[in-house]
């Protein structure tokens, strides 16, 4: 009868430490081990990091990802916060359908978003082909090819952040300040930005830790042209196949450093949420 | 959508009793347009372009593809990974919900931020890792590099986190007063279990295990580096596309991913079905 022996204080039992050995022991295993790795195989035998950084590839490519993250993370969180307030607050024609759609990106592979993009806008024979040269705007093997690439896999983090704060916080205040004569704008700022900045400060992290992370869409519609269109997921790829393993480890730390610290950025504030 | 439409009262048409009229005020309507314009550049026009590119092709490439021996090997590979990563998935995840829930012990905090590292860290990078453990130079001297294995493993890493966080919640909310009652009217641990827990887990395990399926299917970034890539032993449908589209085949890579996004999409709709099973008996 002892399907829960912690919970109330009662004493743990053995089925309990082998759950938890089993758990921990699973987790290390899987992730804990591996991850801390790549400290190791960085800082093992002399300092990669150091070297890496004097890399102009490495430098490049860093600074490319900074670049197309923070286009990608901005232009997401403004979509995701005026889409989510539309679906929140407003009912219309299509409504479940561009819901359910908006979380598409998530089960999209990488490879088939690079290969959509490529379709659309590439080059030779992209759909929008025509649009583009007319326009002189060059998409794919280049910049604005690979924000699209990273705003299209991260998408929807934002919005199902904010979408069930919105939906927790209901219309009263905002209906009162509308009430005692502010603007919509005003109502915003003041009413509606607030409740949900948590929300929105930990949709836009978990957008800015996939963005700095994609690989596989911007692989395909960048080209992957050294110190031109190359970002630092592409150069971890790079390094390693060319037997430069150090500077390979030494960009997975940066990015793994960003990853973790991100996560621990988010783990701090949703307690803070939830006191609130 | 018309953004004055408020009641169309008058009017000969007859709306269905259960479609909302549309309570868009001029500037939301115009919001609108803009998301959805962008969303349809960004998302909706690309994808509806590979099945365009796929159908343009006629049957004939799509059999072609799917009937090429190392194509229909790289997909058969992928959904019987997932499946199987999904299914170690749903007993580990599940498990692993109930200790950070019930139990309590030193550090759990940091286990919360471990089991969301696979959602965060690159994909390139868990590769790396994974081969750095798991590769030829493997301090274990566990060497599953270029193996279907490698498949499995990095399907596990990417999606460990899906079945956990959708059990973890509905674990909470779970009395454990129920449990107690039923133990103490004589319930066995495995009745209690089988009757009172995992009807109530049920379906998040469900929906975990979609998404984890779903993620299992479409993965790439992981595998480039640890799976080697090789015909009818480690290949997966991913790096086949990436291979057609290499070799300028755009019809068959769209074949190919015409498969997986028709599998994504039944995987969001499942799941969709059953959150909506969940809200009507919550």
């Amino acid at each position: 009868m002892a399907s829960h022996p912690t919970a109330r204080g009662q004493r743990p039992t053995p089925a309990t430490h082998a759950r938890r050995a089993l758990v921990l022991g699973y987790l290390f295993f899987l992730v804990v081990w591996p991850v801390s790795l790549v400290v190791t195989r960085t800082f093992g035998d002399g300092n990669h990091l150091a070297a890496a950084l004097q890399d102009p590839a490495v430098v490049f490519a860093v600074q490319m990802t900074v670049v197309v993250a923070f286009w990608a993370v901005v232009i997401n969180t403004v979509f995701g916060v005026g889409m989510s307030l539309l679906i929140v607050r407003y009912d219309f024609w299509g409504k479940s359908v561009l819901n359910t759609l908006l979380d598409l990106p998530l089960s999209v592979s990488p490879v088939v978003i690079g290969l959509a993009l490529l379709l659309a806008y590439g080059p030779r024979d992209g759909y929008f082909a025509p649009v583009l040269d007319a326009i002189d705007l060059q998409v794919i093997f280049s910049v604005p090819g690979i924000i699209m690439a990273t705003a299209f896999v991260s998408l929807p983090l934002v919005i199902r952040e904010v979408v069930p704060v919105l939906q927790e916080i209901g219309t009263e205040q905002e209906q009162a300040a509308r009430s005692l004569g502010a603007g919509g704008w005003q109502t915003f700022r003041r009413i509606t930005l607030p409740s949900i900045r948590w929300a929105l400060v930990y949709g836009v992290v978990l957008s800015l830790a996939r963005s700095l992370g994609e690989f596989g869409a911007v692989k395909i519609v960048s080209g992957n042209i050294s110190q031109q269109t190359q970002t630092a997921t592409l150069v971890v790829e790079e390094k390693y196949l060319e037997f430069e393993r150090g500077a390979a480890y030494a960009t997975s730390f940066l990015l793994t450093l960003i990853a973790v610290a991100a996560l621990v950025i988010v783990t701090v504030l949703r307690p803070k949420e939830e006191r609130v | 959508m018309n953004p004055v439409l408020t009641e169309p009262t008058g009017t000969t048409r007859r709306r269905r009793p259960r479609q909302k009229a549309s309570t868009l005020s001029r500037p939301a309507a115009i919001g609108l347009g803009v998301g959805v314009t962008w969303f349809s550049i960004l998302v909706l026009i690309p994808l509806a372009l590979i099945s365009f590119q796929a159908a343009g092709g006629g049957w004939g490439v799509f059999l072609e593809t799917l009937g090429n021996a190392q194509t229909a090997s790289a997909i058969g590979l992928t959904v019987r990974q997932a499946l199987l990563v999904t299914l170690v998935n749903v007993v580990m995840g599940t498990l692993i919900a109930w200790v950070l829930v019930r139990d309590r012990f030193w550090g759990k905090r940091a286990l919360e931020i471990i089991i969301d590292i696979p959602f965060a860290l690159p994909t390139i990078v868990a590769g790396l890792v994974l081969l750095s453990l798991y590769g030829p130079e493997s301090p274990l001297g566990v060497n599953v590099a270029n193996t279907s294995h490698s498949v499995f493993l990095a399907l596990l890493f990417v999606t460990l986190p899906f079945v956990v966080r959708a059990v973890e919640p509905v674990l909470m909310e779970l009395e454990p007063e129920v449990e107690e009652a039923a133990a103490s009217l004589g319930a066995s641990t495995f009745t209690t279990w089988r009757r009172i827990i995992l009807p109530s887990l049920a379906p998040s395990i469900a929906s975990g295990a979609t998404l984890s399926f779903a993620r299992g299917i479409s993965e790439y970034g992981s595998l480039v580096l640890l799976s080697g890539n090789l015909p009818f032993e480690s290949e997966v449908a991913s790096v086949r596309i990436f291979s057609y589209i290499e070799n300028d085949n755009p019809a068959a890579a769209s074949a190919v991913a015409v498969i997986l996004l028709t599998v994504a999409l039944a995987a969001i709709v499942t799941l969709n079905l059953i959150s909506q099973r969940v809200t009507r008996h919550g």
